[in-house]
């Protein structure tokens, strides 16, 4: 595609349902995926890059939504905290959250879900150190973080035993 | 923060990448990793005509074993790098830089040739590329050429590259039996250095034969310390070098105040680091 | 003397109900929600500080693609009225009239100045770079200290002075004091402007239909009664016709509480227009144009004696704001809690407090989470600390010596502030075993003669929560201080509370559940709470000064307690027993033996649907209302103590934190996992204001640091382990006896930072005095100390 454009049609598919549209290539995935599908759980918190509110998963790794275009997910697989609900991927998680209060207002909540999940993922043993660092990429004003850690690392313990 | 009008071309090959940057070079911007490019055009900081979009571009990724150097692609991702065991193996320097480089979600998307094209003053790899004496690999419609890293950083924010080349490669020379040694200060996990050192030594007979010193987050680009460096040239690694290399860094170094600090204390820093890194390469066996 | 004791749900950890929708990515914030041909808005900000506007040319943005309207200033003047953040009891303040876009002139980099409306966002951005403006630069005014001397320039040149406000405390004859002590010790202090940065940015979705004159507003806000009366009163419009909608607002933290120009000129434009319009602020704008607070300058003196008596405080205190008072709660507030809290734990005779409050060509400033709380704790727990080291006593030794005594209250603080029933004496016992603070001094001195050099500082603060209405009642500002609570039975026997508090995160949703359950025999998860709207709801408060559960719980156990009698009533008639013979457990009315005997359900249903059934003469009310202000207290005073363990790299400056602690005594808890949760927040907010966070101006009054790069907020990786623990004084005169916590960690964590880094460096003669302690002013401290030998 050599030929220089303003806008693309793009297919690819969202949490398992093949999506086609026409884009406005400066249109971020964030902003296609809240405007264009309605799913609004990745969030805006400063669209530079360092919040992590809009971390989505792009071919299968964790990424920010707000520092990918729409276009540059052409052919690929975006999942957001909407499908790993359905799909039950991260339901202990979740559950550690709302168990622990690892969360408050919610803002930063499904970035930090999208973020954790990579680590859960990774199946690689992490202390509480090595979890806060992992997360160190995921702004939350509301808890501190502890909870946030502390649930991460239940549900790493329990994985780990299961 | 919305990004202004820009137009848009994805190449399916270098060829036809090299193509567009001739045609439009100047009014142009590479869209790799995108994770600085983005972030200034949300910004409304830079505003190019156009973003050439390399990511399709498979030859331009992965990193290779090669005879007497490792290949890393342009493309390759950081996420990939950090987790090679050839760089853990053959370019230690960069892996133990990599857990600096932002977080998870920027490494997963952002790209080695990417980071050195860009030039930031405060990133690690720029400083590991030239603290390992790497060789840049470009490419445009006139041809191919290579620039060791000491000579693609130019300026702040400014390399070699022309507006109409390409980065494709990286070659890092295999040095078996040098030791490394990485030293970052930064307010936080995954932010710019404030001040770091890549460093690279050569040890013989128990004395300095090189000593590769590259400060980054206080100096406008990535260099070598030359007089520092000289300081410790055939000398053992011990505290008296380590106060000659300290002492010699200030014709070396002439830090940009920031946020973060003043000149004088972004000197400080370097010193701080420059004893940490010091004896850490000794102790390295 | 609280009366409720409980088995129920009231004190348990229950998780929310909320949290459950949130983490399915179901949260409904602001820009989640879309109507039918809304329109965006963005704003063109003046680039200069202080400026006369010569012209804004909106031509050619006007005809940009996707613009359907380009709003200058001028044309909102007949839209909507100017506003003031004055207060009636505060005459010396005089914060000019304010518009929602500046006319005439500009006052601060990053002042709204034009609209530019658009079919989305990206459009209007793409026409508001295309406004033009033409702004005469006049001078900055960016440093307060030469603010406040004869001939500065002037921020308002018709008001003739910088100083926007002043006051003294003056208790004791404190020069004589000061004369005659042992010792005196006199310190400086500097905090660092801050802003709240909540992930989710402001935002407001306004619509208006000009067929009913009605104006439906959805907006991250905390307060939406007063915003109901905000934008009747300023677009002129009736106020039952204004709705104001909060839905699930992403962190606020005092942020949101206040009448913006942006939001309001959203609003006036809405109405303009006659469709609904959208205004989320973006990062960039959010740090320029969001309430700043705490830039203080602060100067204080303690008088202490070699027997370790505290015997005069002084604390003289510039409290800096922006360009206008904030409106309509002011931005005096802060300054005026220094100088009433400084001092406020200790018995100390002699107290002087003066204030001044500073004009800048700056973003204005206002409400924060906490307010004036850690200036005030930690300028107090400083000076002790410096005290303690003056005559060689350990820091708690020296608080033991002074502290208000546990039984001595009613009192005063020496600052004059009523002071009832606080726990300071059982905190910092219950603090020194929690911390095992003798076993970190004798690690500390250990790993000194390492070179190792850390710090232990442990704060103790004193907490002003839920005012009630001598507050803004006398500043002649609408804000209410009571809240009101419409409790319903529904027919299946399950609960439906609309309550005027609201909640951001904080849990109040959940704790007024359990408060209302409890009373009625239920479990939490059979109530459903109502909030943010101000259209469904009684009048009320909203959220600020931790009013939720001490304000907000009273209500709703006020209107549980109506409806259970009224529930009795019925039931006694149902079972021909005497109503006070009856209770309820267990979703069932039960008699005085205990033994269920009718269903709330069942009661609910005849109620609802066989009125028929009932004897003659009974009329079932199975909906209440009622409404609860504090009376008897002027506010819920709540106190804790904080500590703080770091490491300092005294070759780097760089700070490490190992550990932090609370004790903290909010009175009854309601739910303790969401109140633990709310101090950890809290304290890491404090945390990043004592190392990290600083809006930094130049000397043109251009914010340096006004991206999420260069404001540094604290992120997971430098933040320490929380430890909390409670100690618990009801507060009296209220039937659950709960204080407000919201504030609580946010009030005590920076102090403790500050006499931790002060203790480590101690030994080495270095005194840290501007927050945020970042390495380089170790470093120049260390060296400073060198010099001075």
């Amino acid at each position: 595609m050599t030929e220089p454009t303003e806008t693309l049609e793009i297919a690819l598919t969202v949490n398992g349902e093949p999506v086609r549209r026409r884009v406005l290539v400066r249109q971020h995935l964030v902003d296609f995926l809240r405007l264009e599908l309605g799913l609004t759980a990745a969030h805006l918190g400063c669209e530079h890059g360092i919040c992590g509110a809009c971390s989505v998963r792009l071919d299968g790794k964790v990424v920010r939504g707000c520092l990918t275009l729409a276009v540059q997910a052409d052919g690929g697989t975006v999942e957001t905290v909407e499908g790993l609900t359905q799909s039950g991927e991260i339901a202990d998680l979740q559950d550690a959250f709302v168990r622990r209060n690892a969360l408050q207002c919610g803002f930063c909540t499904p970035g930090m879900l999208m973020t954790a999940a990579e680590l859960l993922a990774a199946r690689a043993p992490a202390d509480r150190a090595a979890i806060r660092e992992f997360m160190s990429g995921n702004y939350c004003r509301c808890t501190g973080y502890q909870a946030i850690v502390e649930a991460i690392a239940e549900t790493l313990a329990k994985r780990k035993g299961a | 923060m919305k990004a202004p009008h820009f137009r848009y071309a994805r190449p399916a090959t270098v060829e036809e990448a090299l193509a567009l940057l001739a045609h439009h070079g100047e009014d142009a911007a590479v869209l790799a990793g995108g994770q600085s490019l983005l972030a200034a055009l949300n910004m409304r900081l830079a505003a190019p005509a156009l973003l050439i979009d390399i990511n399709r571009l498979a030859p331009l990724a992965g990193i290779e074993e090669r005879t007497d150097h490792i290949r890393i692609g342009a493309l390759t991702r950081h996420a990939e790098v950090a987790a090679s065991p050839l760089v853990a193996r053959h370019a230690p320097l960069i892996a133990r830089a990599m857990p600096h480089v932002a977080h998870v979600a920027v490494r997963n998307r952002g790209t080695f040739g990417g980071s050195l094209a860009l030039a930031d003053p405060a990133a690690e790899l720029p400083a590991c590329a030239v603290a390992l004496g790497a060789r840049l690999v470009l490419q445009s419609a006139r041809g191919r050429r290579t620039v060791p890293a000491e000579a693609f950083f130019k300026d702040l924010y400014t390399t070699d590259r022309a507006a109409d080349e390409l980065l494709i490669e990286i070659e890092i020379p295999k040095r078996p039996g040098w030791r490394v040694g990485f030293g970052e200060l930064s307010r936080r996990q995954g932010d710019f250095a404030v001040v770091g050192l890549a460093a690279a030594a050569e040890i013989a007979g128990g004395a300095v034969r090189e000593l590769r010193l590259v400060y980054f987050g206080a100096e406008p680009y990535a260099r070598l310390a030359g007089h520092a460096a000289a300081a410790a040239r055939g000398r053992p690694l011990n505290g008296a070098t380590t106060d000659a290399v300290v002492s010699a860094l200030d014709r070396d170094l002439k830090p940009m105040g920031n946020l973060q600090g003043r000149p004088d204390t972004k000197l400080h820093w370097a010193r701080a680091l420059t004893r940490r890194v010091l004896a850490e390469l000794a102790e390295a066996a | 003397m609280a009366e409720v004791k409980s088995d129920g749900p009231i004190g348990r950890p229950l998780p929310r109900r909320n949290a459950k929708r949130l983490v399915a990515g179901r949260g409904r914030y602001v820009d989640d929600i879309v109507l039918p041909r809304l329109v965006h808005v963005a704003f063109v900000r003046s680039p200069v500080a202080h400026g006369r506007i010569v012209a804004i040319d909106t031509t050619e943005a006007a005809a940009m693609p996707g613009v359907v309207r380009a709003v200058t200033g001028a044309d909102l003047v007949d839209v909507c009225r100017s506003f003031q953040g004055n207060a009636a009891n505060a005459p010396m303040l005089k914060s000019p009239p304010q518009r929602a876009l500046a006319v005439e002139r500009v006052l601060w980099q990053g002042e709204a100045v034009a609209a530019v409306v658009a079919q989305s966002r990206a459009e209007a951005e793409d026409a508001a770079e295309r406004v033009a403006v033409d702004i005469e630069a006049l001078p900055a005014v960016t440093d307060p200290v030469a603010a406040l001397e004869d001939g500065a320039d002037l921020v308002h040149p018709q008001l003739g002075s910088n100083l926007a406000h002043a006051l003294s405390i003056e208790n004791g004859a404190v020069d004589d004091v000061f004369a005659r002590a042992d010792h005196v010790v006199t310190h400086e202090f500097g905090f660092g402007r801050q802003t709240g940065v909540p992930l989710e940015p402001r935002g407001i979705l306004a619509d208006y239909d000009p067929s009913t004159g009605a104006l439906t507003v959805h907006q991250s806000h905390q307060v939406p009664h007063q915003m109901q009366d905000v934008f009747a009163r300023l677009l002129g419009l009736a106020e039952h016709n204004v709705q104001v909608i909060c839905p699930d607002v992403g962190g606020a933290f005092g942020i949101k509480l206040h009448a913006y120009p942006d939001e309001i000129a959203t609003a006036a434009i809405a109405k303009l227009l006659g469709r609904p319009v959208k205004y989320i602020a973006d990062r960039l704008e959010s740090f320029v144009a969001d309430v700043h607070a705490r830039d203080h300058r602060a100067v204080a003196r303690v008088a202490v004696n070699r027997d370790g008596r505290l015997l005069a405080l002084a604390v003289d205190d510039i409290l800096v704001i922006g360009a206008y008072s904030a409106y309509p709660r002011t931005s005096i507030g802060e300054g005026g809690q220094v100088v009433a809290l400084a001092g406020a734990p200790y018995r100390i005779e002699s107290y002087r407090g003066r204030l001044r409050v500073a004009y800048q060509n700056k973003t204005p400033t206002s409400a924060y989470r906490a307010v004036g709380h850690p200036i005030a704790a930690a300028i107090t727990e400083q000076m002790v600390d410096l005290a303690a080291a003056e005559i060689g006593m350990d820091p708690l030794e020296l608080r033991r010596r002074n502290f208000i005594p546990d039984d001595a209250y009613p009192t005063k603080a020496p600052g004059g502030m009523k002071l009832d029933r606080l726990s300071l004496q059982a905190c910092q016992e219950r603090m020194a075993r929690l911390m095992d603070y003798d076993g970190l001094r004798a690690e500390q001195k250990r790993l000194r003669e390492r070179g190792i050099y850390r710090g232990i500082g442990v704060a103790t603060f004193v907490e002003i929560t839920a005012p009630g209405a001598g507050l803004y009642g006398p500043m002649g500002v609408n804000v209410s201080a009571q809240d009101g609570c419409t409790l319903k039975l529904e027919p299946s026997g399950v609960l439906r509370c609309l309550i005027s508090v609201t909640d951001q995160g904080q849990g109040t949703a959940t704790g007024i559940a359990q408060i209302v359950a409890d009373a009625m025999g239920l479990e939490a998860e059979q109530v459903d709470v109502v909030m943010g709207d101000s259209r469904a709801t009684p009048y009320g408060g909203g959220a600020w000064a931790s009013r939720g559960i001490p304000i907000g719980g009273e209500t709703a156990h006020a209107a549980a307690l109506a409806l259970r009698a009224n529930v009795l009533h019925i039931a006694g008639a149902l079972l021909q027993a005497a109503p006070d013979t009856l209770g309820l457990k267990g979703g069932q009315v039960c008699d005085a033996s205990g033994a269920p005997r009718l269903s709330l359900a069942e009661i609910a249903r005849i109620g609802t649907f066989r009125q028929d059934t009932l004897p003659p003469g009974i009329q079932p009310e199975l909906a209440v209302t009622r409404h609860y202000i504090p009376r008897g207290e002027p506010y819920f005073m709540a106190n804790g103590v904080q500590a703080c363990h770091l490491e300092v790299d005294i070759e780097t400056g760089f700070i490490k934190l190992l550990k932090h602690w609370v004790v903290e005594d909010c009175g009854r808890i309601i739910n303790p996992l969401l109140v633990d949760e709310q101090i950890r927040g809290g304290v890491v907010q404090g945390l990043g204001a004592a190392l990290f966070e600083h809006c930094q101006y130049d000397d043109q009054g251009q914010m340096v640091t006004a991206t999420l790069l260069d404001y540094l907020v604290p992120m997971a990786a430098e933040m320490p382990e929380i430890v909390v623990e409670h100690v618990s004084t009801p507060s009296r005169g209220t039937a659950l006896g709960a204080k407000g916590a919201g504030e609580a960690g946010a009030g005590g964590a920076a102090p403790a930072v500050w006499c931790a880094i002060n203790d480590a460096l101690r030994p080495l003669g270095a005194r840290l005095s501007h927050q945020p302690f970042t390495p380089e002013r170790v470093l120049d401290a260390l060296r400073a100390a060198r010099g001075r030998g």
